[in-house]
């Protein structure tokens, strides 16, 4: 049953408040989550004005500013800084996106940052993904085949065919579709959620693949695929603009299909 | 070490309410209306059916303003969910997921609504 409210330990309180070095000449006011699991207390919303003038142009350069310049314990995940990796997912203005290619400029007001909605959090803008990943594990993401590989040469594809996995194969797992997900939420602990089930259809409609019958099986199941209700949240959050959504609607009717 | 019990991160609290997420649950919300509308449809026909002492007084429900007001909230109930419900079909046909086309279908969807309830009503009244 969906838990609308957060929980008493999850409830965020008014945090402190860290003004712009002196001299500033551009602030922008942004409002982070804020919890130290070594703290015992509730998670808080910390303020920090930021000197954009001198600071890179993304959320993510704001956010090591902060971290060099003002309060080192601010704690987030962040490697590439050119939204490849994926490390940097957080929700950003009420939207689940990458801090590195997220503009400052393109946010109206306060800059307000969350960790990814609806998860366990180890600290600050850092979720639990350990559930997230079994889901992805769950779906067997890899190449099954009956049929022995030719001897001479690798198991060829046509352009056409190649072209059908080119879009799910970009997903680079941020968790910023799952995360935003209100099924997701009320359901993760049975739902697969948009993530895992692009990559389901990635491999659904890879032709090398011969396990398309047991990968449709694992997925009839009034949880696992079926809470999709077309929201478009995970389409409209997609920091690589994909569409989890097409592709869960797809996988849907491929289970429509196989039945006539 | 016993492991602290981890706070569960804001959703709903947070998330930016945008033309599909907002659509979504007004689709929902007004199956709940059409629902309990539905229940209302049949206390009248009970009244209809009871003779016409009953009948006038459901008809003075009925009549009296806020009666009329939940009809008009009724009817646009069912309109939109018709035509937010067409929606899905396409969707479940597999068009329409573009991004831009959901938006602007989620648009049109309540445009049509509002249309339909006020023709209905205009030829009602």
């Amino acid at each position: 049953m969906a838990q609308f409210r957060l929980p008493p330990n999850s409830r965020v309180a008014a945090g402190r408040h860290f003004p712009a070095a002196p001299g500033a000449t551009q602030t922008r006011r942004f409002a982070i989550y804020r919890y130290d699991p070594a703290a015992g207390a509730t998670p808080r919303l910390d303020t920090y004005d930021v000197d954009t003038g001198r600071c890179g142009p993304m959320v993510l350069d704001a956010l090591i500013k902060i971290k060099n310049e003002v309060d080192p314990t601010l704690t987030f995940r962040r490697s590439c800084r050119e939204g490849i990796c994926g490390s940097c997912a957080m929700n950003i203005d009420g939207v689940n996106t990458l801090a590195c290619i997220q503009a400052i400029d393109g946010i109206r007001g306060d800059v307000r940052i969350y960790p990814l909605p609806h998860m366990p959090v180890i600290k600050d803008l850092v979720p639990d993904l350990t559930n997230f990943y079994a889901q992805y594990a769950s779906i067997k993401p890899w190449l099954q085949t009956r049929t022995p590989a030719p001897p001479d040469r690798e198991r060829l594809q046509s352009k056409e065919d190649q072209e059908l996995i080119n879009s799910p194969s970009a997903c680079i797992l941020c968790a910023c579709c799952s995360t935003s997900c209100p099924s997701y939420w009320w359901n993760s602990d049975r739902y697969l959620g948009p993530a895992a089930l692009l990559a389901a259809y990635r491999w659904l409609v890879d032709t090398r693949d011969e396990a398309t019958g047991e990968r449709l099986d694992d997925l009839e199941d009034p949880f696992r695929l079926y809470r999709c209700h077309t929201i478009m949240n995970c389409t409209n959050a997609c920091p690589k603009d994909l569409n989890p959504a097409r592709a869960i609607a797809a996988t849907k009717r491929m289970m429509a299909e196989r039945r006539l | 070490m016993a492991q602290v019990q981890r706070p569960l991160s804001p959703h709903l609290q947070v998330y930016r309410w945008q033309v599909s997420n907002t659509l979504s649950i007004l689709h929902r919300l007004t199956g709940v209306v059409l629902a309990v509308g539905s229940a209302g449809l049949v206390g009248w026909l009970l009244a209809l059916a009871s003779g016409p002492g009953a009948f006038q007084q459901a008809a003075a429900i009925v009549q009296s303003i806020p009666g009329q007001l939940l009809l008009v909230g009724w009817t646009f109930a069912f309109c939109y969910h018709l035509c937010n419900g067409i929606r899905h079909l396409a969707w479940d046909a597999g068009y329409g997921f573009d991004k831009h086309t959901a938006r602007k279908s989620g648009i049109a969807a309540v445009a049509c609504a509002a249309v339909l309830t006020a023709a209905i009503w205009a030829l009602a009244l």
